[in-house]
């Protein structure tokens, strides 16, 4: 990541110390991870200590300070998914993608977590991929969803 | 826009706008709320715009696009008034002939009516139907009249009015006096009385004091305070700047969660129209009173919802709770006294402060006044948010208003409050909700969800998969609660795996006690409600796990097999290829047979089968 561009983060802030998580999000969002010298820098400017840093890239669910996926599924796990079946569709996925939460696919394709609640409980079970949620979903549904994704990359690189 | 000076100021512009505003125009609204949005809805209204400006019928009906109505179940929703006829699942193509039809020619589109699952019977406006007939919809029903996106539209429907009048001709007392008389309580969770928090912060000696939003909506199943944010911004707003005249807050912070990304949107457009209209700043509506706000991001972190991690969090630190020796509404954001409120007890006090407590104090019970948000999920017919007088009972919002169990299922439990709640079972179903009812029952209010539960679900598995969420979302600090959590959570696992033994639900009480007893937050003071609650109302539940190593509900995976009824399969093979361990064998045309020790009983196979072959066993 280019100090530039860390430095424009900072400035969106007003370089508060206060604001220091809207800065972690906002790299997340940009690089899919938290770089370690994105991380130092941070600390540095702010005069933030690295640990307290690290303390929250660890602590909160949004950061991570691995490589997401280029599609990042989060697989609703909230109380109304859950007795909807959201164990099976979180199997299905595992099993398409061999991947178990937590992890990305050796291609850095595709990324799979399991989140509390995201809060579109009337739909369950749900799915969000890339900020798009998939409502009432099935391992059928599954299936389709992941092929949609892969060719609307095939089509991106053609 | 320019700034407004005055109340007077105020009254002019919304005199302006409602002389605008043609009553009798046709406008369309489409719900762009989370859920109807998951269904595309955005897709209809573009379709709907192309088609109200093909037909060169631009300024002669509007087209609005609105939060969340709540009937989420039946999306994507359009409303077309004046006639308020309500059209359920509407796709993109069917934005020519509600233009043609029912705009221009007041014809109703049978096809696209909301059909009732059970009676068969068709609706044609929104208030007719059931599942909005029996609510009362305080505070959510303005979200389908409202583009939150513009402050006109709170306007023109009366926004504001509480603040001018609590600036032109109230005190800062007396507004604190009529929350106090109105005896609002907290939406959040506990219901503690808001007036009672508020004078506390107002009388703490510091001059400096501080309120906040809390819009970390973590409970799982809950998400009224999404829909409110997202489709009524101001209301919220409104709340919490009559809060701080109240209070005597110079500054307030709203702390939404990052994965409502819809509400951090439409909340910040709605903080910057408030600061250009002069609602938000310095010298509000020319009063002289200060009141600015900033919006902080969470970041995927359930803890953070207690106040004192809150706090914690907008400060720049790491969201964990503190100990509470002086509460926050004394000594909170930076030692400074600290006024909380969740989402939807905000909303209420515009409300309050325009119609005054006596009128408040006109819906609801005893103890307990006013309407109450649900999010009512899970096994039921219309899912969706649902708005009641507190001391509803149960049995009305599942039955009339939910339209009971889909299927012919049996209700088994509803679970009330979040992972700090219980279940309920059926014998209970006439109980009032309200805050105090559902305490006496073993669970709580919490931010209300009420997740229904049927024959089909295992209250072991529920328990177990709230603990899995509690020792998840433990964020460690106290060793009750960080181990409480986990070796409960370890118990209830091999109890659904077929390994429990006698001993385990002493064990489970006893850990339980502990875990309640020696942790600092509600997190962990709360955490063995789940279980205790299952163990008080289906204690057989969990004695069949344990002793006869059976899953009465069908759920635990290693206490049932599945099974295909060669009477009922016609060879089809839809499990066979889907059956992701190739456990399923068989020819084609003739039944199939599944090999039980390669089954990873992951039930694909029963929710493909078309003929309803596959039983659990």
């Amino acid at each position: 990541m280019e100090v530039k561009e860390i430095e424009r983060i900072m400035e969106k802030y007003d370089a508060d110390r206060t604001d220091v998580l809207g800065m972690l999000m906002d790299i997340q969002e940009k690089e899919r991870y938290l770089p370690r010298e994105a991380l130092r820098h941070l600390s540095e400017k702010l005069s933030v200590p690295l640990t307290r840093l690290y303390n929250m890239a660890t602590f909160y669910e949004a950061l991570s300070l691995k490589p997401l996926g280029r599609h990042q599924i989060h697989v609703c796990m909230g109380t109304a998914c859950h007795v909807r079946g959201a164990a099976r569709i979180l199997d299905k996925l595992e099993s398409s993608l061999s991947i178990k939460p937590g992890e990305v696919t050796p291609d850095l394709n595709f990324g799979l977590k399991t989140v509390n609640c995201v809060g579109a409980c009337a739909l369950g079970p749900v799915v969000q991929v890339n900020g798009e949620y998939h409502g009432n979903m099935s391992a059928l549904k599954v299936e389709r969803m992941l092929k949609r994704y892969s060719e609307a990359d095939k089509e991106k690189t053609e | 826009m320019s700034r407004l000076n005055s109340v007077g100021e105020l009254e002019k512009l919304r005199a302006e706008i409602l002389e605008k505003r043609d009553s009798g125009r046709p406008c369309i609204t489409t719900c762009l709320g989370t859920g109807c949005h998951a269904y595309a809805s955005q897709d209809v209204y573009n379709a709907l715009a192309e088609e109200i400006s093909s037909r060169g019928l631009t300024g002669k009906v509007d087209l609005r696009g609105t939060g969340c109505h709540g009937f989420c179940e039946q999306g994507p929703i359009v409303v077309i008034f004046p006639g308020e006829i309500c059209y359920c699942r509407v796709q993109p193509e069917d934005a020519a002939d509600i233009v043609a039809l029912t705009v221009l020619e007041n014809k109703v589109i049978d096809r696209l009516l909301y059909e009732d699952p059970v009676s068969g019977q068709k609706y044609e406006r929104e208030s007719e139907i059931p599942f909005y007939k029996n609510q009362d919809r305080l505070i959510l029903g303005q979200n389908r009249l409202i583009d939150p996106q513009n402050i006109e539209d709170y306007f023109a429907l009366g926004g504001y009015k509480a603040l001018a009048k609590a600036l032109a001709e109230m005190t800062p007392e007396d507004v604190l006096e009529e929350v106090k008389k109105a005896n609002l309580r907290g939406r959040g969770g506990g219901g503690f009385p808001a007036g009672v928090k508020w004078e506390t912060t107002r009388q703490a000696p510091e001059k400096e004091k501080y309120v906040i939003v809390n819009a970390d909506e973590g409970d799982p199943g809950a998400y009224m305070d999404r829909s409110l944010l997202e489709g009524n911004p101001h209301l919220v707003l409104e709340g919490l700047i009559l809060g701080a005249y109240a209070i005597g807050a110079a500054k307030g912070f709203v702390y939404v969660r990052q994965e409502y990304p819809l509400a951090v949107k439409n909340l910040t457009l709605a903080v910057q129209q408030a600061e250009e209209h002069g609602l938000l700043g310095d010298d509000i509506l020319g009063s002289g009173f200060d009141f600015s706000v900033s919006i902080k991001r969470g970041a995927g972190a359930f803890v953070s919802g207690e106040s004192s991690a809150l706090v914690s969090a907008i400060e720049g630190q790491v969201g964990e709770p503190r100990p509470k020796h002086i509460n926050t509404a004394i000594s909170g954001l930076w030692g400074k006294p600290t006024n909380l409120n969740n989402v939807e007890t905000w909303a209420n006090v515009p409300y309050i402060i325009e119609r005054g407590a006596g009128w408040f104090n006109s819906t609801g019970n005893e103890q307990n006044k006013g309407t109450k948000i649900f999010s009512l999920v899970g096994k039921v017919n219309n899912t969706g948010l649902v708005e009641v007088p507190m001391g509803t009972p149960l049995r009305k919002i599942i039955d009339d208003i939910g339209g009971g169990i889909p299927g012919d299922k049996r209700f088994k439990a509803v679970q009330t409050g979040g992972p700090s709640g219980g279940c309920i079972p059926e014998q209970y179903l006439d109980t009032p909700v309200d805050f105090d009812r559902l305490k006496e029952l073993g669970s709580m209010m919490g931010s209300g969800g009420m997740i229904i539960m049927d024959e089909d679900n295992c209250m072991v598995d529920v328990a177990k998969y709230f603990m899995h969420f509690l020792k998840d979302e433990s964020c460690g600090k106290c060793t009750s609660c960080r181990e409480g959590t986990k070796r409960m959570y370890e118990i209830l696992d091999a109890i659904t795996r077929g390994e429990g033994r006698e001993g385990d639900l002493e064990l489970l009480e006893e850990i339980a006690w502990v875990t309640e007893n020696a942790s600092l937050c509600a997190l962990g003071s709360t955490a063995a409600n789940p279980v205790l609650s299952t163990l008080r109302y289906f204690r057989d539940e969990y004695e069949a796990h344990i002793k006869e190593k059976r899953c009465p509900a069908k759920v635990c995976k290693a206490l049932i097999r599945f099974t295909i009824d060669p009477e009922k399969c016609d060879g089809c093979g839809r499990c066979k290829r889907n059956c992701p361990e190739g456990a399923i064998t068989g020819e084609l045309k003739s039944p199939m047979t599944i090999d039980s020790s390669l089954c990873s009983r992951c039930g694909i196979c029963r929710e493909v089968c078309h003929l309803d072959a596959v039983t659990a066993e």
